[in-house]
């Protein structure tokens, strides 16, 4: 598909559940074997337009995780490409049984939507919120794990999910008003980091919502001097190690920033590869406290834990001032 | 189903009955005998009469699927692939050797005519739901069998699977319960009672038979979908945990249990 810039500006305006929706109307054409299901949130997934145009190609299971797994695995299994919804906690911890044995183990082709995960959810509170999901999805073998940064991104891990054979976990985050990280299109490939964002000083390595946060904090960081490179890691799983290889070779401090909790997260990912290099950069960890926190919108929760554009900003100048 | 063909699936069991307790025996360490024993009859039913598969072709297309929902019963399982030529004498030799694919639990292999990997309880009949919807959608006329042990029924996931089977009317989907009424700590009436299981199923909107599962005829007539009702079925086949071999009838220990030497001589002798 053709992906304009009135097309980018609608997508941030709808937002990530919205634009997931566009994007299964765009592989549903493409793709006869593409199959929409959910968890009785059919809706809550953007995809009541795809429900009109394809209703035989959405398949509801009522609200009951672990089946909806099962059978889209079954599904797989006779050449379908089911993309899956729920929210993140319900999928990847609620059935992250039923997706290490559907997907992990046996391979099926399943790609699994986590809705809403970081803070999105806002005032529906920690039930809702998904912290820990990468942790959980990633120690799986054979599963793909991915966070697109922005709507547009969305888009492309969608349309790229069709074409890679393999389970995946894709991770929205953000809400409505998703802020842009791409303004025009660009080539998208699973399991390659993007650099946007020229540095020497610092490497911000990020994922999700806060690959625009991050990009906004090295803008607050260039006014005191600071070049921070930003990266997109947008494929948590399998990481992109030449990329930080490349960062460790040029001996720059690692700040990755996650929204989810520092626990088994990209930034464990990171520190993982990195205990296997002779060489050492310093590395810090932004994400989540190890805790449920308080509930509020979602603006408001980034701030509140340090990860938006300031806040991250400061972690940086922190970390740089002690390395 | 006439006389000749009773007289072969009869013999076919007792086949599989050897079969079970060489490997059994031959693997050294202990094998779950119980729930592989009582699921002998059904599993000759399938493979000797009800399927429809090739096993010179096992990736056929159109073949029904059979899936093992209870996944701890391979011994039955590979004695049945075995009996009916989908795998050879070099897999069975390899039951629980170090790093051979014939486990405890079945691992996917289409070419052998295993369908999935199994172990973890209330997985298989989601599977199930998911192969039975992906017929309609292609308009294919293939079958899918599921068996599922009755322990295995007290996993909430096996009821997630019932309620989308009947509402999404999966009326060539078959599960089978393996009902021995016993389970790994001892009998279900003690662990979890689960006295009116025909009553649950059908109020899920299955079409539900409750048959004796070693009665070959009755599993023969039985094993099929119920015409013209958009429901799926399922048979509940009464069985004995670890029938055929009388020390074994019953008791809760050879759910997974070890043979030695005197016990195997035995149990070989009774299914002379």
């Amino acid at each position: 598909m053709d992906i304009n810039s009135s097309k980018i500006k609608l997508w941030s305006k709808l937002g990530s559940r919205a634009t997931y929706g566009q994007a299964m109307m765009s592989v549903a054409e493409e793709y006869a074997d593409v199959l929409a299901m959910s968890a009785d949130l059919g809706n809550s997934s953007g995809l009541k337009p795809f429900t009109r145009k394809f209703p035989d190609r959405f398949i509801n299971v009522g609200i009951a995780e672990q089946n909806l797994i099962g059978v889209a695995a079954g599904l797989a299994k006779e050449g379908f490409i089911p993309y899956l919804t729920s929210f993140a906690p319900f999928l990847s911890m609620r059935a992250s049984e039923q997706i290490r044995m559907e997907l992990g183990y046996m391979q099926f082709n399943v790609k699994v939507v986590a809705l809403g995960s970081g803070l999105a959810m806002g005032f529906l509170g920690n039930s809702h919120y998904g912290l820990e999901d990468i942790a959980v999805m990633r120690a799986i073998p054979n599963l793909t794990v991915v966070s697109p940064a922005d709507c547009t991104e969305i888009f492309k891990v969608v349309e790229a999910a069709a074409k890679h054979e393999g389970p995946m976990y894709i991770r929205l985050t953000g809400g409505v008003n998703n802020p842009i990280v791409y303004e025009k299109d660009y080539e998208y490939k699973i399991g390659k980091a993007v650099k946007l964002r020229e540095g020497d000083d610092i490497a911000i390595v990020c994922s999700g919502t806060m690959v625009y946060q991050s990009l906004q904090a090295a803008e607050i960081l260039a006014e005191s001097n600071i070049q921070a490179e930003v990266i997109n890691m947008h494929t948590i799983k399998p990481l992109d190690i030449e990329k930080l290889e490349y960062i460790v070779n040029s001996g720059k401090p690692i700040l990755s920033v996650e929204e989810h909790t520092v626990i088994g997260g990209l930034g464990s990912a990171i520190a993982e590869f990195l205990t296997s290099l002779s060489r050492h950069v310093p590395h810090k960890i932004l994400g989540l406290e190890d805790k449920f926190g308080k509930t509020a919108k979602y603006e408001h929760l980034l701030k509140l834990h340090g990860l938006d554009e300031n806040g991250i900003a400061s972690s940086a100048r922190s970390f740089l001032s002690n390395v | 189903m006439d006389k000749n063909k009773s007289i072969e699936l009869k013999k076919s069991a007792e086949k599989m009955r050897t079969v079970m307790i060489e490997m059994g025996y031959r693997c050294g360490s202990s094998a779950h005998f119980g729930g592989g024993l009582s699921m002998v009859e059904i599993l000759v039913a399938l493979y000797g009469h009800v399927l429809n598969y090739r096993n010179d072709v096992p990736r056929w297309e159109d073949r029904d699927r059979f899936i093992l929902s209870k996944g701890h019963g391979v011994l039955g399982f590979y004695a049945a692939l075995y009996t009916f030529g989908l795998i050879g004498k070099k897999e069975i030799m390899s039951f629980q050797q170090n790093e051979s694919e014939f486990i405890a639990h079945p691992i996917m292999d289409l070419d052998f005519g295993i369908e999935s990997s199994n172990g973890s309880l209330g997985h298989g009949l989601s599977l199930g739901v998911g192969i039975a919807m992906a017929a309609k959608l292609k308009k294919k006329s293939f079958k899918t069998f599921v068996m599922l042990g009755d322990g295995e029924c007290n996993e909430g996931s096996v009821w997630e699977a019932v309620m989308c089977a009947s509402h999404h009317k999966l009326d060539n989907l078959i599960a089978i319960v393996d009902r021995n009424s016993m389970q790994n700590d001892g009998e279900s009436i003690d662990i979890m009672n689960f006295s009116s299981i025909e009553s649950v199923w059908r109020g899920f909107g299955w079409n539900v038979a409750s048959i004796d599962g070693h009665d070959l005829d009755a599993l023969v007539e039985n094993l099929v979908p119920v015409k013209n009702t958009d429901k799926p079925t399922v048979i509940i086949a009464n069985t004995v945990k670890g029938k055929g071999i009388s020390f074994m009838e019953n008791v809760a220990s050879w759910h997974h249990g070890t043979l030695t030497q005197k016990t195997y001589d035995q149990a070989i002798e009774e299914l002379e």
